[in-house]
């Protein structure tokens, strides 16, 4: 383990960790706020990734796929919101789990419909198509840093929208105590249809971004799914800056343990998730029950 | 959870007496599904008694399923079979042990973090499987099958009429599932556990402890759930991963759903049904998961009591309130 592979490893793991922060923060919100588990969030992303593919092939470029991943993804948000999920809102956990299993299956279905089966890589855009040299020996991936810069940059904009504006702070109020939020005269139903929109369109982005990093593959959405569900457990649910620090510490410990613990490396995130939920039931960042 | 009238009970059991009569009456290829659906109604039962007993909802359970699977692969030497006197209980015992120290960890967390937790688990174990080199790795590997028999008698079986026999075990093993769950439901354990889906606080407050009898169940269901999985690699000779993986538990759960929450007998029409469902969306398209998935939005939709609740009309206040007989 020299340091330039260490260092390489430490950067894709902060990098994956954004990506993840990108789709659990909108799981996390739409936990705490509408109660309402969604496991069509991973194929939401893979809507993203299958986006970029189709757009990149058609148009030739990556940079047509990002408006039209976060329109596609704003859009089909507050569809499903408004014609199934707010109707299963107050409706036992079970319900609420098959109706978003039934869409799994649909998104996959549609997928093999309008696409195929079959593995395909996304090129990296050629503007980003080279490596930045860090030391003499060591480069990195420009597209990787780019990927990167962007996510922080959107985590520091939902960051201020969630903790500097009115509406943000309505969000949280929301989070926090719903009906509270409902008796001072707030439309509790636009504030859903927002976060679902904006939900959504984060995990869409998020699987545009990462097309040309993972290829674009059949189920790709579930591994991702699972992961943010961990990433929603270790951080709390509702909290988006419990989502952040979760997602990296995520991030890092499959990068790191896929780079120098290959045998294990499957199960590491799993096992962090039961070693928090030894120490700290809620979450680092959950409130107590 | 259990048939309130006499009627319901005969109900009962003429269905298990057509279920008794179903091989005489179809071609050998569907009574090898029939053992198959009644492998699912068992797990199905698993997840029946957490969900509708217990308002537990896990998305792990094929967990326990796979587990029970690859002990039988790691019991069994390579190229023979042992009896299923020492197969059963060790898979049994198995998924038991690894539902109780998945639900340990999993109830310590209530609502969407136990639904969530349950499933990275059921991943973990997925990739226990997936990844370690003991196990065949991702394709799988085949497995002897248990064979039945005692004390150097074995009953060697013929391929011809191996489905029938696995059949009627199957049958049998349901019966008595059946039976066994309806005892533990009248029983003071199986009310504390639906006091529990009505009311946990209230049930805290008279002194129950709470977190064991959710762990108890979970535990007795994880072992039926290995009950399961035991029987399909008896019926199957092979373990893959997806044994453990999340499809298969949300699929039980989908059984269950079907077949109505609230009815014990549910969860076997359930398993039943759908997997009739998924026989017949085969035959008329390739695209079975959109069968299934419009299926499920259907059901979820349109039929909240599902199949059980269909057969009962007006009895909804009934089913209830509590009896005593």
């Amino acid at each position: 383990m020299d340091f330039a592979s260490l260092f390489t490893q430490v950067l894709n793991g902060v990098q994956l960790g954004l990506l993840l922060f990108l789709i659990a923060s909108g799981l996390t919100l739409i936990f705490g706020i509408m109660n309402f588990i969604n496991l069509a969030h991973g194929s939401l992303f893979m809507v993203g990734a299958y986006t970029a593919y189709v757009c990149t092939s058609a148009f030739g470029s990556l940079w047509f796929a990002l408006p039209v991943a976060i329109a596609a993804g704003i859009l089909l948000g507050a569809l499903l919101e408004r014609s199934l999920f707010r109707f299963f809102y107050t409706r036992e956990h079970l319900y609420q789990v098959l109706l978003t299993y039934a869409l799994v299956l649909l998104f996959e279905e549609a997928r093999a419909f309008l696409v195929d089966n079959d593995f395909h890589a996304v090129p990296v855009p050629a503007v980003l198509d080279f490596s930045v040299p860090v030391t003499t020996q060591f480069s990195y991936s420009a597209y990787r840093l780019f990927v990167l810069a962007l996510c922080l940059v959107l985590a520091g904009l939902f960051f201020l929208v969630i903790e500097r504006t009115r509406f943000g702070a309505v969000v949280r109020a929301a989070a926090f105590d719903r009906d509270m939020v409902e008796a001072l005269g707030l439309d509790v139903k636009r504030i859903f249809l927002a976060v679902f929109a904006i939900g959504t369109a984060m995990a869409v982005l998020a699987g545009a971004l990462a097309a040309p990093l993972y290829s674009v593959y059949p189920g790709m959405g579930d591994s991702f799914l699972i992961v943010s569900f961990v990433v929603v457990v270790i951080g709390g649910v509702g909290s988006v800056a419990g989502a952040f620090w979760a997602a990296l510490l995520i991030g890092l410990v499959d990068q790191l343990g896929k780079a120098y613990l290959s045998g294990v490396a499957g199960m590491l995130v799993y096992l962090m998730m039961a070693a928090v939920l030894l120490w700290r039931p809620t979450g680092l960042f959950g409130r107590a029950a | 959870m259990l048939p309130r009238t006499r009627l319901g009970w005969w109900l009962l059991a003429l269905g298990a007496l057509l279920l008794a009569a179903y091989p005489w009456l179809v071609p050998p290829f569907y009574v090898t599904l029939g053992a198959k659906a009644l492998i699912w109604a068992m797990l199905a039962m698993s997840l029946q008694l957490l969900a509708g007993g217990v308002g537990l909802v896990s998305l792990g359970h094929a967990a326990f399923f796979g587990i029970a699977a690859y002990s039988v692969h790691l019991l069994t030497p390579e190229y023979e079979s042992l009896s299923i006197l020492v197969t059963l209980p060790v898979a049994i015992l198995a998924a038991g042990v690894a539902a109780l120290l998945i639900g340990a960890l999993s109830l310590r967390t209530k609502g969407f973090f136990f639904l969530m937790v349950t499933l990275a688990f059921g991943q973990m174990v997925f990739f226990l499987f997936h990844d370690t080199a003991c196990c065949g790795g991702a394709d799988g590997v085949s497995v002897g099958r248990p064979a039945l028999g005692a004390l150097g008698v074995e009953w060697t079986l013929g391929r011809g009429d191996r489905s029938l026999v696995y059949y009627y075990v199957n049958l049998a093993i349901i019966i008595g599932l059946y039976l066994g769950l309806a005892f533990v439901l009248r029983s003071l354990f199986g009310r504390v556990l639906q006091g529990i889906r009505v009311n946990e606080h209230r049930m805290q407050a008279l002194g129950f402890d709470v977190y064991r009898y959710k762990l108890a169940a979970f535990t007795l269901s994880g072992a039926i759930a290995g009950l399961a999985g035991h029987m399909w690699v008896m019926s199957d000779g092979r373990v893959n991963p997806e044994l453990a993986g999340w499809h298969l538990s949300a699929e039980g759960l989908l059984m269950v759903l079907l077949g109505g929450l609230h009815a014990l007998h549910g969860a076997i029409m359930g398993a039943l049904a759908l997997t009739g469902l998924n026989e017949v969306s085969q035959l008329i398209t390739e695209r079975q998961l959109l069968v299934q998935g419009l299926v499920v939005l259907l059901i979820v939709l349109l039929l909240p009591r599902g199949l059980a609740g269909l057969s009962l009309p007006g009895r909804r206040h009934k089913a209830e309130a509590d009896d005593d007989d």
